[in-house]
């Protein structure tokens, strides 16, 4: 699949963005006044920023609000509606730790949840294609969720429990390559079967239908990105989960190393979520005789 | 909403003979000519004279070789487009609804004024049925020619969809699936008729006839040329170098 830039910040921003506001909402960063303005807003201005890239990728992108009638059969509608339910009742709690309202936490707790729920509900516009083995797995939202998860953890200062969701994060990020590689195999797709011709001998592509490149070939198959996802896996878990963990463990308490941290663990999750795409073979590939 | 119908009653769709089509892309050209004009935004192309020439078709012939193990490999045509599937996941995904499928005769389309051009029906297609509108930012896809079957300004005989229209070898057919004794249901049972890609559940309505077994030539028909024997000088010639050697 084309990794193109809007989808990628749109899921690694908006990710860390939900992620981070959990983790204030639930009232697990102990801030009041100027101070609780200011990390709201940065959790705000990620979530927020992130959904307005996603934007970008529309070829329409007036007729967003049309994005929000179909909640009932579509992931991407019911991610829409999960995003702005959330950012508009996670307002009081935020209201709450600026102006020392002191309104319950609870409120502030069921409202983390929804957050992890927006999540859950990016990373099932990928999980359900079946088109693409790769996305179509269990690992999928739960690769989404620790990466949300860990990136708030990272953010808010959460000293052991961030190191722990720097573990879980690997775990994830090892189980989606691990069954990634087997999924295309698994669902059994082959030239023989999109074509059908399978049953009489061995198909091979004699002749392609057009000399150039279509939109279909543009977007679904990047042969480039696969050629180096090797070494792009190592660089991801390095930035990811090593260094910022490394950080976190390591170097002496303080918010330049925490911003430190979040930012290589946030350039990590870019650097996997490039490759969520480019590594991904869509099964119109086979048509083409390329993955 | 982007739910499926239950049923339908009707089911409109194609068979295509993979036996007949010769691969000459007149259904393209027909195709890309009858949807610039009518329904929806016209396909667009990009840079169409130039060095990198792109653009939007609802139809694409690819070309396979297929060897088969006791066999001399053939050559096959495959047309590909949208199968109009039973279970649609094109359509589910959509998240404005401009995506549907018909309840009245199963046929799959895109309404342009709602899409907001996401691509995410396209990822959702196996068979790469649709694509996007570089100009109008909309999704396109095959309608069937909605716009030509019902359209009662056409002479009856051009009441079905371009590609159908303009096959010079009759190698596509156009009918209701849900009528056991319909053309599309006759055929596809006589030839057995395949749906491609069956393992990712989407049912296609479109269904393809695989090529006919070939003739299988037990030898050579010009080998009782190959065995020349020599005669006259040439001949005694032979016998003699023959001795010799």
């Amino acid at each position: 699949m084309n990794p193109a830039p809007s989808v990628i910040l749109f899921s690694t921003l908006s990710g860390l963005g939900f992620g981070f506001l959990a983790f204030l909402a639930a009232g697990l960063v102990p801030v009041h006044g100027f101070h609780a303005f200011a990390l709201w807003f940065v959790g705000y201005a990620l979530a927020v920023g992130g959904l307005l890239f996603s934007t970008l990728h529309l070829g329409n992108p007036q007729r967003f609000l049309r994005a929000f009638s179909q909640w009932r059969s579509s992931w991407l509608s019911r991610e829409a509606w999960a995003a702005v339910l959330t950012l508009l009742l996670l307002a009081p709690m935020a209201l709450s730790d600026w102006l020392g309202f002191d309104w319950p936490r609870l409120w502030g707790i069921g409202t983390a949840l929804m957050c992890l729920c927006t999540v859950f509900t990016t990373s099932m516009i990928y999980a359900q294609l079946k088109t693409i083995p790769r996305w179509n797995h269990w690992t999928t939202p739960a690769l989404y969720l620790c990466f949300a998860l860990t990136g708030g953890a990272v953010l808010a200062g959460q000293g052991w429990f961030a190191v722990a969701c720097l573990l879980g994060l690997a775990a994830a990020l090892l189980a989606h390559w691990h069954f990634g590689d087997r999924r295309f195999a698994e669902v059994g797709a082959t030239i023989g079967s999109a074509t059908g011709l399978g049953p009489i001998g061995a198909v091979k592509v004699f002749e392609h239908p057009h000399t150039g490149q279509n939109y279909l070939m543009r977007e679904m198959i990047h042969v480039i990105g696969r050629k180096h996802a090797r070494k792009l896996r190592v660089i991801s878990m390095l930035l990811a989960v090593v260094m910022p963990g490394l950080l976190l463990v390591l170097a002496p308490k303080g918010p330049a190393f925490l911003l430190a941290a979040a930012l290589i663990h946030l350039a990590g999750a870019m650097t996997q979520r490039w490759l969520f795409f480019a590594e991904a073979e869509h099964v119109v590939g086979l048509y083409y005789g390329q993955r | 909403m982007t739910t499926l119908p239950q049923s339908t009653t009707t089911k409109l769709g194609l068979v295509i003979d993979m036996d007949t089509c010769v691969g000459c892309q007149a259904c393209v050209t027909a195709c890309k000519g009858w949807n610039d004009q009518g329904y929806g935004a016209p396909l667009s192309d990009q840079d169409p004279y130039g060095a990198n020439p792109s653009g939007t078709f609802l139809n694409r012939v690819h070309s396979y070789q297929i060897t088969p193990e006791d066999a001399a490999p053939i050559i096959v045509n495959l047309p590909r487009s949208c199968l109009h599937c039973e279970d649609a996941p094109c359509v589910t995904v959509c998240p404005t609804g401009a995506s549907y499928k018909r309840a009245e005769d199963g046929i799959v389309l895109v309404n342009e004024d709602a899409c907001i051009g996401c691509g995410l029906c396209a990822w959702a297609c196996p068979y790469g049925a649709r694509e996007m509108d570089a100009d109008a930012g909309v999704m396109k896809k095959c309608t069937l020619c909605v716009d030509r079957i019902y359209n009662e300004n056409l002479p009856e005989i051009d009441r079905e969809p371009a590609c159908v229209r303009a096959c010079p070898t009759g190698a596509r057919h156009f009918g209701d699936f849900a009528d056991p004794d319909s053309k599309v249901s006759l055929l596809s049972a006589e030839r057995g008729g395949i749906a491609l890609m069956p393992e990712l559940g989407t049912r296609p309505v479109n269904l393809y006839l695989p090529p006919r077994p070939k003739d299988m030539m037990t030898a050579s028909p010009l080998a009782p040329l190959l065995d020349i024997r020599a005669s006259g000088f040439a001949g005694w010639l032979d016998k003699i170098l023959g001795k010799i050697g």
